[in-house]
């Protein structure tokens, strides 16, 4: 936790995961903090620059195989993101992100060691998951639906130190029964990119996660809330 | 050619000349693939005795082949797949439908240009840039430039010419022996941050690029933009007129002068050529409607929003996106432009996926009005210049909206 009353978020290693408009969650958590009259910094941090232990949230996103496998290694032998977790922080990994947050995945046909910062480990699945995705995010978190668009060759298999987020009604996620993972204050998601972007409750849960409150006063979501019903229900329904 | 072959042609045109006339789009892919399922080897059959330029690359690709074949044009006939029909179909339907030339300039989709270069041997290929495009489904970026430098390694005699500005498209044309550089800057550089080469980052500064961990670094470019113009090898300087806006197009002005020169054309021969080339399939076209100057501008992937921008005139601006299955069906890549340009202009959105962009817009702080059909959009702008940018199937949606009107 920082020590001012600024909150930091930061962006890890943009020049390696940041497939998929990545980008989107940083702009949108940065808007809205500013929008509560949250003063808030970001931080880009590439992955020959050492990772700040200090900020409130971490994100990661997607990429592919090598750019993977090579975040892993640095973000172990740096050390910096595993105390910011021990400190605290909270974080948002996604896609590739997500599976490096686990005791181990696969990159280019190699198992690779994850952080372990999330009780999971990952294998290729058999096809490659694509397409919109849809999910109710475990009733603990008391947030709306989970929807995304997924794009990704891993299959994940959950330990019992991790819960899933959301359970699936449409798409594949872990395993075509659950989707991401949550422990602490650590979420990893399959919905790929700008998740926040159709997922504002999460954008906010993360805010106050990291300002330790209970509520946030509320904004203007209109845009949001069209985007997220029209893409809720453009998922295909489970085959029954 | 081969019997087989004389047929397969003779198929193929007549099923192209059906297709159009059914109002069927423009024939340019059906008769390619008739041709081809007679006879599988018909492209190689068609190319035999031509002397072949390839443009292939993520963006421009389509604006630079039909300015290269307007500066050919000074040799004798070029035959060109002018309707962006990019994959081995369309370049056997436009051979087949031009008849015998002894030149031609074809667009490759970046994928194919292995088994097109196989199939038509050409004598250059012109390599524009690489950058991430159709996510849900395309190669990634390192990846195409492997793709490409094997293919170039594997064919050592064909000249290439090919963009000093952009490290993936470097990296794969040191495949080559035979390489001449042109310089057609880069705004989009996010998916060439890292050497592929190497692994270790690439920097950059003032136009210049290297790689912190090997041998990789911006080559000196023969030709080269410069003003409203462009400099060849001997760095006499040409002043450039063309009919295309922006500076990309200038770009793609040098690449075709350099093109043309593998062939033996000189600039001075070639530049009046360029100027006569108004629009490209549909794109940068003017259509005038109730007082609004309409101008279409197709943008499908972040690097070539970002090259709309900087073609757009400070006018309002309509911005349409759709996710159909060739646009590609993630719309994520809305997240990797910076819509800053446009502040200060009035912005109208419209499109199948709209609330993606509104959404977008909103967190870049651009005010935005959404709108249902093009008479919305007509009755809400003023008198003059219309700026419109949509992705693919977008773009198509608009023209044909204009063409009923027309
Ligand atoms: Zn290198």
């Amino acid at each position: 936790m920082s020590t001012d009353s600024t909150l930091r978020i930061v962006w890890i290693y943009p020049d390696l995961l940041s497939t998929y408009g990545d980008r989107g969650n940083m702009l949108i958590l940065g808007r809205r903090a500013a929008m509560r009259g949250i003063p808030v910094e970001t931080y880009e941090v590439r992955s020959d620059q050492p990772m700040p232990s200090s900020a409130d949230i971490y994100l990661i996103g997607g990429g592919e195989d090598g750019p993977q496998a090579l975040a892993s290694q640095r973000l172990i032998n740096d050390g910096g993101l595993h105390r910011a977790v021990n400190q605290g922080a909270a974080v948002l990994a996604i896609c590739a992100g997500y599976q490096i947050f686990g005791h181990s995945f696969f990159a280019k046909g190699t198992k690779c060691a994850g952080l372990g910062m999330l009780d999971l480990h990952s294998t290729r699945g058999e096809t490659r998951a694509v397409g919109e995705i849809r999910g109710d995010i475990d009733p603990r978190l008391g947030l709306p639906p989970l929807t995304g668009f997924e794009n990704h060759g891993g299959r994940t298999h959950l330990g019992p130190g991790a819960t899933p987020l959301a359970s699936v009604t449409a798409g594949i996620g872990n395993d075509g029964h659950t989707e991401g993972a949550w422990h602490g204050k650590i979420l990893g998601t399959y919905s790929h990119g700008p998740a926040l972007a159709r997922n504002p409750a999460i954008a906010d849960l993360l805010l106050r996660w990291a300002i330790g409150a209970d509520s946030l006063s509320p904004v203007d979501d209109t845009w949001p809330e069209r985007l997220r019903a029209e893409r809720l229900a453009a998922a295909a329904p489970r085959q029954a | 050619m081969p019997l087989r072959a004389k047929v397969a042609t003779s198929v193929s045109k007549t099923a192209a000349a059906l297709s159009r006339a059914a109002g069927r789009g423009d024939g340019s892919v059906i008769g390619g693939w008739i041709g081809l399922k007679i006879d599988p080897e018909l492209l190689s059959h068609l190319a035999a005795g031509r002397a072949i330029a390839l443009v292939s690359g993520t963006n421009g690709k389509t604006t630079t082949t039909r300015l290269t074949a307007a500066a050919m044009q000074t040799l004798g006939r070029v035959a060109s797949n002018s309707f962006g029909a990019n994959m081995p179909s369309g370049h056997t339907s436009a051979l087949a439908k031009a008849g015998s030339t002894p030149f031609a300039v074809l667009e490759v989709d970046e994928h194919y240009l292995p088994q097109v270069v196989e199939e038509t041997t050409p004598r250059v290929i012109a390599l524009l840039n690489l950058s991430r495009d159709q996510l849900d489904r395309a190669k990634e970026v390192a990846m195409m430039a492997a793709l490409w430098r094997d293919t170039l390694v594997k064919n050592p005699e064909i000249r290439i010419v090919a963009n000093a500005d952009d490290p993936m498209v470097v990296w794969a044309a040191t495949g080559s022996q035979h390489v001449t550089w042109f310089s057609a800057g880069q705004r989009w550089s996010d998916d060439s941050q890292v050497c592929p080469q190497s692994g270790h980052p690439i920097e950059r500064a003032n136009g210049d690029w290297w790689c912190t961990g090997c041998w990789l670094r911006r080559p000196r470019p023969q030709w080269q933009v410069e003003d409203e113009g462009v400099i060849d090898p001997r760095g006499d300087w040409h002043l450039v007129k063309l009919q295309l806006p922006g500076r990309v197009n200038l770009g793609n002005a040098a690449t075709a002068l350099a093109v043309a020169a593998e062939f033996g054309v000189r600039p001075i021969e070639a530049v009046p050529r360029l100027a006569t080339v108004t629009s490209v399939a549909g794109r940068y076209a003017q259509v005038d409607r109730d007082g609004r100057n309409v101008r279409l501008l197709l943008a499908k992937n972040p690097a070539s929003w970002l090259e709309a921008f900087d073609m757009a005139e400070q006018a309002p601006t309509l911005l349409s996106v759709n996710a159909r299955d060739p646009d590609g069906l993630d719309t994520s890549w809305l997240w990797d432009v910076d819509f800053s340009p446009l502040y200060n202009r009035p912005v109208l959105i419209t499109g199948d996926r709209a609330y993606d962009l509104a959404v977008r817009l909103e967190v870049n702080g651009i005010p935005f009005r959404h709108v249902y059909s093009f008479d919305e959009v007509i009755r809400a702008v003023p008198p003059g210049r219309l700026e419109v940018i949509a992705n693919y199937t977008a773009f198509q949606d608009i023209r044909a909206e204009l063409d009923r009107v027309n």
